[in-house]
């Protein structure tokens, strides 16, 4: 009774790396067309999903992030062509490695928002808030 | 071989001794995982620490409305490196600029960050106050409090306010670790290149070559003209295409400053803004030539409906509308008792799937690319055209002219006729041509009768029932659709292509005939279906941005570029191998040691190539590691 009425209290912090050009802009319309969502995220912006280094997430779970969210273009709208691809293809692999680490995988999320989706963005922000909620604070923390 | 024996030793001693230090000085909480190397943060001038100072706008109720902006200016001055800190009404108004400039130099800031709006509009006018203040542009830093904070979080005051002062924390963290860039200036050459030798390209080529720029325009083509030479009569004045071609054609042919490429197809592009070599093989044979911009005009083709739609190649009395247009340029139509018009063949029907186009565009077979325009064909383009509505009624109007006993009528789903094109709309109904509405789903059905007629059935939506029409012929309105050269140009360009296929401008309101690659522009029917005055006035604006930059002879392009640290740099490759614009190759600096080295003009700034890095050689100026894991830090702890 009294851990149901923890975990309801408990405000995850959840970190989002966007795109320059397509995600970041998306949560930009997200604000221009005023799609509330939970205060929980902070976004961290870089120029292209590309950039996002394994390390930047494995660091932001070490600092205590209960959830991050990687958002990039979609697919073959990237622009510098490829470097969602490149990303997509360490994403797999960051979810196997926190799951090493003793991390759920499901902390760490990967969608594309292209700068037209700010509805996306915010549903996606509502969505994960409340998943990252469910599953409680990041393990490391707790350690 | 020693030297770097040395280089090599020294760079391990040092880490070592700096991970000892940490451990006794800062036991919780852990430094971030990434590698030892880390910078001290650059000081502005010699001896002197980063002084931030920290602007926070009310952007009049957007954001004070919201965040309690006082509380977070208090806030920001308990930060680190933060000596100044105030609140402005609006920190874009010239006096908010004011005070940013005043700030500096009273409080000898060296970092400057603006709490406000998106970087992605205001951040170059904050940029360049801090430049007239003396300030390099690349020591500001912008906080985004009000799209994504005050703006979607207006219910929650006191959440809003909380991560508006993480959100100004991060921005501090980062700018402390923020570096003075320079930007590289580069020559543009005063030449360019149009591909397409349509309306749109002769246009751009004639504009950029009667300021005095060498231009040499390709035609794939043993004629210039395009789809406007296929053409015979122009909606809506309904003058000859040749009235407009000819007299820019005999222009062209003479023209001094243009070099006339016929048949020719460009091959390759290498280079930058200002400096493509540009490799083109003109009946086989090869040529080639340096230039400073591209035009792009590569126009669009008419979709031809495969066999079997609407009995199109069954019957000899189903054409298309440029079909109809030639026969009636011939005058080989005579006077038919009936001719009916069906809009939207092949158009506004079928979904391009994204992975199609993406596919194609990473690789390099022409397998696929006959593989989609096999599926189109069976399930037609998902756009409208925007042109055929008006070139029907056009038709239809020049047959009531010709012969004006000829009952014409159009089925549509959508009739699509704007601006002053209404006009001819109106005209066509004074003409009495007759437009029936069918439903989008049940399109109309052709057979033949027995007198060699042809019948078309369609259900007369606003009528309520079938209508079944005896015709003499039957016109089919099909699409412009993208060439398939055109595909493989954008690929040898690095144009992305939009969803419909067609090559995509940078943005669709703001750029629309920019494209992502500098220097590189696009002009008529190659980004999507135009008509004429649409293509002139692109092919004008192309070569207007193009022009700007020839006329400057010099720009700077973006700081935001890889560099690479010879002393870590192993040169085993992997970053030239992700680099989508070639700009990393491998150099031999001294005998047997091979060493990655960016051309920082190709380079983008994307950063696949310092994530790539086995070794933590390459840098991202402007988003190196230690500024991104510096807000992750400040993200998640000192709340």
């Amino acid at each position: 009774m009294e851990e149901a009425k923890v975990e309801a209290e408990f405000e995850p912090v959840i970190l989002a790396f966007c795109c320059n050009w397509c995600s970041y802009a998306g949560a930009d319309l997200a604000g221009t067309s005023r799609f509330e969502y939970p205060t929980n995220v902070r976004i961290i912006r870089v120029m292209c999903s590309g950039r996002i280094d394994p390390t930047f997430v494995l660091s932001a779970f070490r600092w205590g992030a209960d959830g991050v969210l990687i958002t990039g273009c979609h697919p073959g709208d990237c622009h510098y062509v490829q470097g969602n691809y490149m990303m997509e293809r360490r994403f797999a692999f960051l979810k196997e490695a926190l799951g090493h680490l003793g991390i759920e995988p499901e902390r760490l999320r990967l969608e594309w928002i292209s700068a037209g989706e700010g509805e996306k963005f915010a549903a996606l922000i509502r969505d994960t808030t409340q998943k990252i909620k469910q599953m409680g604070p990041n393990p490391l923390k707790t350690m | 071989m020693s030297r770097t024996g040395r280089r090599e030793r020294k760079r391990v001693a040092k880490p070592r001794k700096r991970a000892e230090k940490r451990l006794v000085l800062v036991p919780e909480p852990p430094q971030p995982l990434p590698r030892p190397f880390m910078p001290k943060p650059v000081v502005f001038k010699e001896g002197e620490a980063p002084k931030i100072g920290v602007f926070i706008c009310h952007c009049g109720v957007n954001i004070g409305g919201v965040v309690n902006v006082p509380a977070v200016v208090e806030y920001a001055k308990t930060l680190p490196n933060v000596v100044y800190s105030e609140d402005n009404i609006y920190t874009c108004s010239e006096a908010g600029l004011a005070s940013i400039k005043e700030a500096v130099k009273k409080h000898g800031l060296n970092r400057v960050i603006v709490a406000s709006c998106t970087p992605r509009t205001h951040e170059p006018l904050f940029r360049s106050a801090c430049q007239e203040a003396g300030l390099n542009k690349y020591l500001f830093e912008m906080a985004n409090i009000r799209e994504q904070c005050s703006w979607v979080h207006s219910h929650e005051p006191d959440g809003a306010t909380e991560k508006a002062k993480d959100i100004v924390r991060m921005a501090v963290a980062r700018a402390t670790w923020l570096q003075p860039q320079e930007e590289p200036e580069i020559d543009i050459k005063d030449s360019s290149l149009v591909i397409g030798g349509g309306i749109a390209g002769i246009t751009a080529a004639l504009s950029l070559a009667n300021q005095g720029f060498k231009i040499y325009l390709v035609e794939k083509e043993p004629e210039l003209g395009g789809n406007l030479r296929r053409l015979h009569k122009l909606y809506p004045t309904m003058q000859d295409s040749s009235e407009i071609l000819n007299p820019a054609l005999k222009v062209v042919n003479t023209h001094k400053n243009i070099q006339l490429l016929t048949s020719t197809t460009v091959t390759d592009v290498k280079g930058y803004v200002g400096n493509f070599q540009v490799t083109a093989s003109r009946n086989g044979e090869k040529i080639g030539f340096d230039i400073g911009t591209i035009i792009v005009a590569c126009g669009a083709l008419n979709y031809q409906p495969p066999e079997g739609l609407y009995q199109y190649d069954v019957y000899p009395n189903v054409v298309t509308q440029l079909e109809m247009d030639q026969l009636l340029n011939k005058g080989a139509l005579g006077s038919p008792g009936r001719v009916v018009m069906i809009q939207c063949v092949g158009s506004r029907k079928g979904e391009i799937r994204a992975y199609e186009l993406e596919a194609f565009a990473m690789s390099d077979t022409s397998r696929l690319l006959r593989k989609i325009l096999k599926a189109r064909k069976e399930e037609g383009w998902p756009y409208c055209s925007r042109i055929c509505c008006m070139n029907a009624i056009k038709n239809a109007i020049l047959i009531k002219e010709q012969s004006p006993k000829t009952d014409v009528i159009i089925l549509y789903s959508d009739l699509r006729v704007y601006k002053e094109y209404e006009d001819i709309y109106s005209k066509a109904r004074d003409l009495e041509v007759k437009f029936i509405k069918f439903i989008e789903e049940a399109t109309p059905e052709i057979t033949e009768t027995p007198d060699k007629k042809l019948l078309v059935s369609v259900y007369d939506m606003l009528a309520g029932h079938e209508v079944k029409l005896t015709s003499d012929w039957v016109v089919l309105s099909t699409p412009l659709i993208p060439h398939k050269d055109s595909i493989i140009l954008a690929r040898t360009l690095k144009i992305p292509l939009s969803p419909d296929g067609f090559l995509m401008e940078a943005h669709l309101k703001l750029r629309p005939v920019d494209t992502q690659m500098d220097g590189i522009f696009v002009a008529g029917a190659a980004t999507g279906p135009k008509d004429v005055p649409e293509s002139i006035v692109s092919a004008k604006a192309a070569a207007a941005r193009a022009a700007i930059l020839m006329a400057n002879k010099k720009m700077r392009t973006e700081a935001i570029t890889a560099g690479v640290n010879p002393d870590l740099c192993r040169g085993c490759g992997r970053c030239e191998e992700v680099c989508e614009f070639k700009a990393i190759e491998l150099v031999e600096i001294a005998p047997k040691t091979v060493n990655a080295r960016v051309n920082e003009i190709s380079c983008k700034g994307c950063g696949t190539c310092s994530v790539t890095c086995p070794t933590g050689a390459i840098t991202m100026k402007h988003f190196t590691e230690r500024q991104v894991n510096a807000m992750v830090e400040a993200a998640l702890t000192g709340a």
